[in-house]
């Protein structure tokens, strides 16, 4: 059988080089999921996340404290690993107004005889409730350095706004507070 | 399909091939290197298999018995990622080289040389991946990746060594898969017989374009999930750490945006396989061919926007819950339509039962159980009850054992006196299918309960109540894992020799490949077939 029967060579080069085109595409699309992902947990408050930003003062809405409604708000905090500290929420359960301005404290200690830095991450349940809860400051904005044995109080400053809706009584604020990363 | 073939001479058509190791290192084509990824396929089926073995060994009575709970954990994971990524994945890989070009008439396929290289890539891989579990006998690391096969952070962030050679074993199969896609899209694109348009393309190509397709665009997402996991172990980045920005849940959405397509990667094609099957041991064209085709496609799609079903439990908002449970159960539809096609195509058809036939109703059978239990998974009311537990287990050995491991031996046993020009022993066919869904079920089925029952998945140990489930469970998957020897054993036996098969082999076959010798010739179709059309 001689060459002259066997089908004419293809040429693949083009098809080929669309197909690695469409996985590098898919590769940068595994990328932009990050930021995609963060906006639109902040955006809907997927996860619980909270903004991660002091909102201003001046950027409230004229305080209009809904006096006939109350809500519950819980604070809890864990510890992860490797960070030999103490926390407890100074008030573990308050009620509040919407609209209302309110100040709680939480009891941070080093334990260890090392200076420590650590960072506190909120969440809040139910999810829906987070973008509903503005801080104007959180010890959780930064990095937290203590001294070997210091113990502080770490104050958080928030409003829950009135938007908030009316099927959520109750709402939880957790801390996790972690060994910072890269401390500052 | 009416075809005009022409008379095939036996041929090398580039003078002497190197002989021995040489030749399987170098060569480039497609049936060398089906068998090699077949070949491959089996051997890490039985090492995956073997690290189950002792996972129910452990779990044959409560309390820790045999092993740590640490190399528990290892044993679980790597048999995971053996089976999926070096054992069902090569095996379709396998298929597709030996009988997409006999099937569309071509003569190779269109990029051999990439082909080799897409095989060779994956010995290295399974080393990689493997190779932790040797170097902790040695007193270096901690053993392979024990975080089970979702690689889920923080705690893989947090891991031994293990992961490290995890993610790039990932990295090699994943670069393997690729490019073995790359190659069988081109080749049923550019290379099928004149008059084959693609809705005449037989179905198990049409399984392998959409596999195809769905590992191009869904493996970079790993890759560089992964890729974002290994920077946070060593380059100090925060993707998934939360107290530097990031956040661990984002890792489940770039792992499942991978892996449910994964699912159905593994499985496209198989349902591509059966309808062959189904159609010669009952004497009936397919039924359905146009159907299933778009099933095929529209499982494709939908897969690609369900993903996270399998964090339901993760804390998502409650619109996301509704759409992720609803998108995920409309995937039944297009999959009742394939099991209708099935099914209807054996509908008073002439059925002779050998190995593949029984192996294809078995997969039918078993394989509807596991969608059924995925729609009771899918529901987010019982998935808060289910998750995680080993009623999930279960479901997906339903899913991946019958309906893929089961599915591969369907295509083995059909297309081995093709493969070898010899039968295999039937009586040894059906004594392995027999032994082989009986102790399927005695392993699985009891599984159901104990997920009902509460029991977790991923834990070396359990509470009492569980003990007889787990005593059985651990019965039935010795007498599984043993009867796949005589699996092996029949093909080895078929493969030294035996009955000689004709070309047609089955009575009832029609396509392109049962044309050809049994074996076929070193060059599939030297001359192209020409399709008429009707």
């Amino acid at each position: 059988m001689s060459e002259a029967t066997l089908p004419p060579p293809r040429r693949h080069g083009r098809l080929v080089v669309r197909l690695l085109l469409l996985a590098a595409v898919f590769f940068a699309f595994g990328f932009a999921l990050v930021p995609l992902y963060d906006t639109l947990c902040a955006a809907v408050g997927f996860n619980g996340k909270t903004l991660k930003d002091a909102i201003d003062a001046k950027d409230l809405p004229p305080a209009a404290v809904n006096y006939n409604r109350k809500l519950g708000v819980q604070f809890t905090s864990t510890l992860m690993p490797g960070l030999p500290w103490e926390i407890r929420p100074l008030e573990p359960a308050i009620e509040i107004h919407p609209g209302e301005l309110r100040t709680t404290r939480f009891l941070v200690r080093n334990l260890s005889d090392k200076t420590i830095v650590g960072q506190a991450v909120p969440s809040v349940s139910p999810t829906v409730a987070a973008r509903h809860f503005r801080k104007l400051d959180c010890f959780c904005f930064k990095q937290q350095t203590l001294a070997p044995g210091e113990s502080r109080e770490m104050a958080l400053t928030f409003i829950i706004d009135g938007d908030i809706g009316d099927e959520i009584s109750e709402l939880t604020l957790a801390y996790a507070f972690f060994p910072a990363p890269n401390p500052s | 399909m009416n075809t005009a073939t022409h008379t095939l001479d036996h041929h090398d058509g580039h003078g002497q091939h190197p002989t021995g190791l040489l030749r399987w290192l170098t060569t480039t084509n497609h049936k060398d290197i089906g068998t090699m990824y077949l070949t491959f396929s089996l051997l890490m089926f039985f090492v995956g298999g073997a690290m189950i073995l002792a996972v129910r060994a452990e779990l044959f009575q409560p309390g820790l018995q045999l092993m740590k709970p640490e190399f528990f954990n290892q044993l679980i994971g790597v048999h995971a990622l053996v089976m999926i990524f070096a054992a069902l994945m090569p095996a379709a890989t396998g298929f597709a080289n030996w009988m997409i070009p006999l099937m569309i008439g071509a003569p190779d396929m269109a990029l051999p040389r990439l082909n080799n290289w897409g095989f060779w890539l994956l010995p290295p891989a399974a080393m990689l991946l493997t190779m932790p579990f040797v170097l902790a006998l040695f007193g270096i690391g901690d053993g392979a990746v024990a975080t089970g096969w979702t690689l889920y952070a923080p705690l893989s962030v947090q891991g031994g060594i293990g992961v490290d050679f995890a993610i790039f074993s990932i990295h090699i199969l994943g670069i393997s898969s690729i490019m073995g896609s790359i190659n069988i899209i081109a080749t049923i694109l550019n290379m099928r017989a004149p008059g084959m348009t693609l809705m005449k393309m037989p179905l198990f190509c049409w399984g392998w374009l959409v596999t195809a397709v769905l590992l191009i665009i869904t493996l970079p997402v790993l890759a560089g999930g992964v890729t974002m996991l290994l920077t946070d172990r060593h380059f100090d980045t925060h993707f998934f750490n939360a107290a530097g920005g990031g956040d661990p849940i984002l890792f489940q959405h770039l792992f499942w945006f991978f892996g449910h397509p994964e699912v159905y990667i593994l499985l496209l094609p198989v349902w591509g396989l059966m309808p062959h099957v189904l159609s010669t041991f009952t004497r009936k064209p397919i039924y359905g061919h146009t159907a299933q085709v778009w099933s095929f496609i529209a499982i494709g799609v939908l897969g690609l926007i369900v993903w996270a079903h399998h964090f339901l439990t993760a804390g998502l908002p409650v619109p996301a819950l509704l759409y992720f449970m609803y998108s995920t159960m409309s995937i039944s539809l297009p999959l009742a339509v394939l099991f209708f096609c099935w099914i209807a195509t054996m509908w008073r058809g002439a059925m002779s039962f050998e190995t593949p036939m029984l192996f294809a109703v078995g997969f039918i059978v078993l394989f509807g159980i596991a969608g059924l239990t995925g729609l009771v998974l899918a529901d987010v009311a019982a998935d808060a009850q289910y998750h995680h537990s080993y009623f999930v287990v279960a479901h997906f050995h339903y899913a991946l054992f019958a309906g893929g491991i089961m599915g591969v031996m369907t295509g083995v046993y059909y297309w081995l006196p093709k493969w070898t020009g010899h039968m295999y022993s039937e009586k040894l066919g059906k004594l392995h299918f027999w032994l082989t869904v009986i102790s399927f079920n005695l392993t699985f089925m009891p599984q159901f309960f104990l997920g009902l029952a509460g029991m977790p998945r991923r834990i070396p140990d359990y509470a009492l109540q569980f003990a007889e489930f787990n005593a059985i469970s651990t019965v039935g998957a010795f007498v599984l894992g043993l009867s796949q020897l005589i699996f092996a054993y029949n093909v080895w036996r078929c493969v030294k020799g035996g009955e000689k098969a004709s070309d047609k082999v089955w009575e009832g076959t029609s396509g392109l490949e049962w044309e050809l010798s049994s074996p076929p010739p070193h060059h599939s179709w030297d001359i192209q077939p020409v399709i008429k059309s009707h």
